[in-house]
């Protein structure tokens, strides 16, 4: 491994999140809320720290080169160290004193989840709630991922793939083009268009500047923390309908945008999990609208608030325009399986993602079709190509292991004697990095009554979701960290 | 400059690697997922798998698009293919490697049908290269600048050379002419010397001149012991063939050994004025016996790198002046060093460095921050030459002037086609083009870069 160089990489992004801070900094200032300056500035200071081994000569990296395992390690331990640095001004300015809140809040706002501790989310100050809804941005298409985009390659780039691969979602995570740094810009640049343009829109539908920042910041990372107590029920109709849209496009696979960009119209486009992914949203959308109709005074109300919950949650945004913890069963249920659903390959959503229940599905079918003809040979079609046996097995040790830390991480939730429903929601809701649950996890209660061990528990399964496990599982296995292996 | 490269094998990678790193946007197509996937996880390369003469898979590689088409399998008629349709397809330029003679032939002849911007023939390159060796067999490798004006070469500091225990700055009264050592290895170690760096006996040197100095170089440093005048091939494969024809055509006696007869026969009439002769070449007899220890030069060519290090190793121990050895793996080229076998060719990595140079010189013409890049010392110093832009800072200033950051020096300026090798009072103008050496310690995309 090539220790010096993670280090680098790790104090670099340290730099570039501290540099986050500004605005919210600015924020801050500018309200003259004087704790939460001192907190910005403890914790940009304590973030450069690190930077000063870079000063020293014999500790700069030698070699520039990485290979697969350096790259699950830099994102494991940028993803901990980012949100616990991260929660730091939470806790400096006094209004998270707990330092496990904060630190599940941070998380929870990197890895776009959205599940808050907070009882009374308007009691913050400005500046606060800004870097809040801030790290759902950046976690939202990933902190590395930024890293690659801005900084100058050098002629090794070769490594850069593993980064990207690490941090992006989905079982095959592809360049764009040849080049690693322009593929991030590529990312980045449209993830900033879309965004501007909903923060335009917002403005359009009369909400205030900063509420249609935060809440494009909450959106664009398929994130969740609203910066209202009741998330997003009491905004107009029109600032809930472009946020249903917006969740939507953001769940989509950015290489479908970008294809678009390039006048692209073809199948390859708009590509199965594209077609899957939007008539699963429509076909949920249509059954939850018919399902609660008598809850709402005509159809069109009720399916804006089934479109709105359907698209929150299956692009694993948390955002919520009703208490769906009031909804019939049938409802309820529904919204839980599209929890695990989750987004496409390749968005900022989280959950299993489409591609991969797809593949399942066909490799499943196959399977059966070989135990009634035993001779038969069979491929996973997929875009009028195949999935290579690699790519199965890979998507097939993420689901085993997706379901043995989902029975783990609710045993262990257990502890605190919440119902089975709070407990079990809970954590899907932190493992697919969507944010409200059901019961006492439900969309407008929030995760302050768990203990400090669930809220860690909770706050792994959220890093776990975000990174897609492998990373930091890797991370912890003694193997992985002797020498020459 | 937006490359294709058809063919993930030796040359395939070498040429991925070396034109990634000088900042072009490389597109590889191969049939071997696995092998390409491992390209994708080295290089910061894009990765299509497929037929690359097939129309959809060149189109999804974006030939269209592309400036340059390199087509580098292992079969010349699909490179040809991958190469017509390229050009179809729009490709500015295309590249193929076609190594079967027969086909050399018409190459002129179809050039136009073809669309073909250069063809490249890995074993005559190797010949070519084996040939310019042997006409200064001091050196154990020379590097071309400036389109063939400057040149770096590396020399060896044997006992009794007069350079031993000379500074740097003494270096023009040894040698009569202006050069300059740009690195230098002793052991391990690499240097980037100054004026007062003294050398040392067993120093490995590299030395910037231009390419009219150097015969002079090779004069006063004694390096010149005997000319090439008896050489012994080992292993009649294509190579042997081209490089008998140079050497015979320039009055230098070749002897061929090679095992199967037919081979033999065929060589005999293809090299009138060479002496075949068939038995196993590994044998230490059939060696001995064809006078391996009289010769000046000896150069194994078969198609086994065992067997070429064995016979070169054997040579050297008998003292033979100068041993070649084709090798195909490259990778264990610091084992080679040790092992004292003298120098070794690659004829597909020379293959990949004659299409780099191409595609650097079409670069040239659309401009660029590196023109190229050289590897010297195994990889760990570069030779970078840049343009001297209107943006350069210190235009005009004399070197003494001018700091430069540690561990790096200007090796030459190209002014207008003359050579300068550059002393303080020199200075930088627009429009010059600069070398400069640095330990791989900083990464330069710019002149710029250089300054302190």
């Amino acid at each position: 491994m090539n220790h010096r160089m993670i280090v680098a990489i790790n104090c670099h992004i340290l730099r570039i999140v501290a540099l986050f801070m500004l605005p919210a900094l600015g924020i801050s200032l500018f309200q003259g809320e004087q704790s939460s300056v001192f907190g910005f500035l403890a914790a940009m200071a304590l973030m450069f720290l690190p930077s000063i081994t870079q000063l020293i000569p014999k500790w700069r990296p030698k070699r520039r080169n990485l290979n697969a395992k350096d790259g699950f390690v830099i994102v494991a331990i940028t993803w901990v160290l980012v949100s616990a640095l991260g929660a730091l001004p939470f806790v400096f300015s006094g209004y998270i004193p707990n330092f496990i809140d904060a630190f599940f809040e941070t998380v929870s706002g990197f890895t776009t989840t959205g599940a808050s501790i907070l009882r009374d989310v308007e009691a913050l100050p400005m500046g606060l709630l800004y870097w809040r809804s801030f790290t759902h941005w950046l976690g939202g298409m990933g902190v590395l991922v930024f890293l690659l985009a801005i900084v100058p390659m050098g002629r090794d780039a070769g490594y850069s793939l593993y980064l990207l691969r690490a941090e992006s979602p989905g079982p095959q995570v592809s360049k764009l083009v040849p080049r690693t740094k322009r593929t991030a810009m590529i990312l980045y640049g449209i993830y900033i268009a879309l965004t501007f343009l909903q923060i335009v829109l917002l403005l359009l539908a009369g909400l205030p500047l900063f509420d249609a920042i935060t809440t494009a910041f909450g959106t664009a990372g398929t994130g969740g923390f609203s910066i209202h107590n009741d998330s997003l029920i009491s905004l107009s109709p029109a600032v809930q309908i472009i946020v249903t849209v917006f969740m939507a496009l953001f769940g989509v696979n950015f290489n479908v945008y970008y294809l678009l960009l390039m006048r692209s119209f073809t199948k390859k486009t708009f590509n199965e999990e594209f077609r899957a992914y939007w008539l699963i949203l429509l076909v949920s959308s249509l059954v939850v609208a018919l399902n609660i109709l008598h809850l709402y005074d005509n159809f069109w109300v009720a399916l804006r608030h089934a479109a709105f919950q359907v698209s929150s949650v299956m692009t694993t945004t948390g955002f919520a325009t009703a208490n769906f913890d009031l909804w019939p069963e049938l409802s309820k249920t529904l919204l839980v399986l599209l929890m695990l659903v989750g987004a496409s390959a390749g968005s900022t959503g989280g959950g299993v993602k489409v591609v991969r229940v797809l593949i399942l599905l066909k490799y499943a079918r196959n399977s059966i079709q070989k135990i009634l003809h035993p001779r038969t040979v069979h491929v996973v079609h997929m875009d009028g190509g195949v999935i290579d046996r690699d790519t199965i097995r890979g998507v097939n040790v993420f689901i085993i292991c997706y379901l043995f830390i989902s029975v783990v991480s609710v045993l262990l939730i257990s502890i605190d004697d919440f119902s089975f429903e709070t407990t079990v929601t809970a954590m899907v809701a932190c493992l697919n990095n969507i944010g409200p649950g059901l019961g006492q996890a439900g969309p407008i209660e929030n995760f302050a009554d768990f203990s400090w061990f669930s809220k860690l528990v909770l706050s792994a399964d959220m890093l776990l979701g975000r990174l897609e496990i492998f990373p930091l599982i890797m991370a912890c296995t003694p193997s992985f960290w002797r020498k020459a292996t | 400059m937006k490359v294709v490269i058809v063919g993930d094998g030796k040359v395939g990678f070498t040429l991925a690697d070396q034109l990634a790193k000088e900042g072009h946007d490389v597109v590889v197509i191969d049939k071997n997922k696995a092998v390409l996937n491992q390209l994708s996880e080295q290089l910061d390369v894009m990765v299509i798998p497929g037929n690359g003469a097939s129309l959809t898979v060149q189109r999804e590689a974006g030939v269209g698009e592309s400036d340059v088409l390199i087509a580098a399998t292992s079969a010349d008629e699909i490179n040809l293919l991958c190469c017509i349709l390229g050009r179809k397809l729009g490709c500015k330029h295309t590249i193929a490697r076609v190594r079967n003679p027969e086909y050399a032939e018409h190459m002129y002849f179809l050039k136009d049908e073809l669309g073909l911007s250069m063809t490249i023939n890995p074993e005559l390159a190797a010949a070519r290269e084996i040939f310019r060796l042997l006409r200064f067999p001091s050196f154990l490798k020379r590097e071309s600048f400036a389109k063939g004006r400057v040149e770096i070469v590396e020399i060896d500091l044997k006992p009794g050379n007069p350079l031993v225990g000379k500074s740097l700055m003494q270096l023009q009264q040894v040698v009569g002419v202006r050069v300059l050592v740009c690195a230098v290895q002793r052991q391990e170690e690499v240097h980037i010397p100054t004026g007062s760096f003294v050398l040392q006996e067993g120093d490995q040197i590299y030395v910037t001149a231009s390419s009219s100095n150097l015969l002079q170089l090779v004069r006063s440093l004694n390096l010149i012991r005997l000319r090439v005048r008896n050489v012994l091939l080992v292993g009649g494969s294509r190579i042997a063939h081209y490089l008998g024809l140079m050497l015979t055509e320039s009055g230098i006696s070749v002897k061929i050994i090679e095992m199967q007869q037919h081979r033999c026969e065929e060589l005999c009439e293809l090299l009138p004025k060479a002496t075949v002769v068939c038995g196993d070449g590994t044998d230490k007899q059939v060696l001995l016996s064809e006078g391996i220890e009289q010769m000046d030069a000896v150069v194994s060519l078969t198609d086994m790198d065992e067997e070429n290090l064995l016979v070169s190793t054997y040579a050297r121990h008998l003292q033979v002046p100068k041993v070649l050895t084709k090798i195909n793996r490259m990778e264990y080229i610091d084992v080679y060093r040790e092992m004292g076998i003298g120098s070794a060719i690659s004829p597909k990595l020379l293959c990949a460095t004659d299409i780099v140079r191409y595609v650097r010189a079409m670069q040239n013409t659309t401009g660029g921050a590196v023109l190229a890049i050289h590897y010297l010392v195994d990889g760990q110093v570069e030779a970078l030459e840049f343009t001297v832009t209107k943006g350069t800072k210190y235009l005009g200033q004399t070197l003494t002037q001018i700091t430069l950051k540690p561990d790096l020096l200007i090796a030459c300026i190209n002014r207008r086609g003359t050579v300068i090798i550059p002393k303080g009072s020199d200075t930088l103008e627009q429009g010059d083009t600069v070398i400069v050496v640095s330990k791989g310690s900083h990464t330069i995309y710019d002149l710029n870069d250089i300054f302190a």
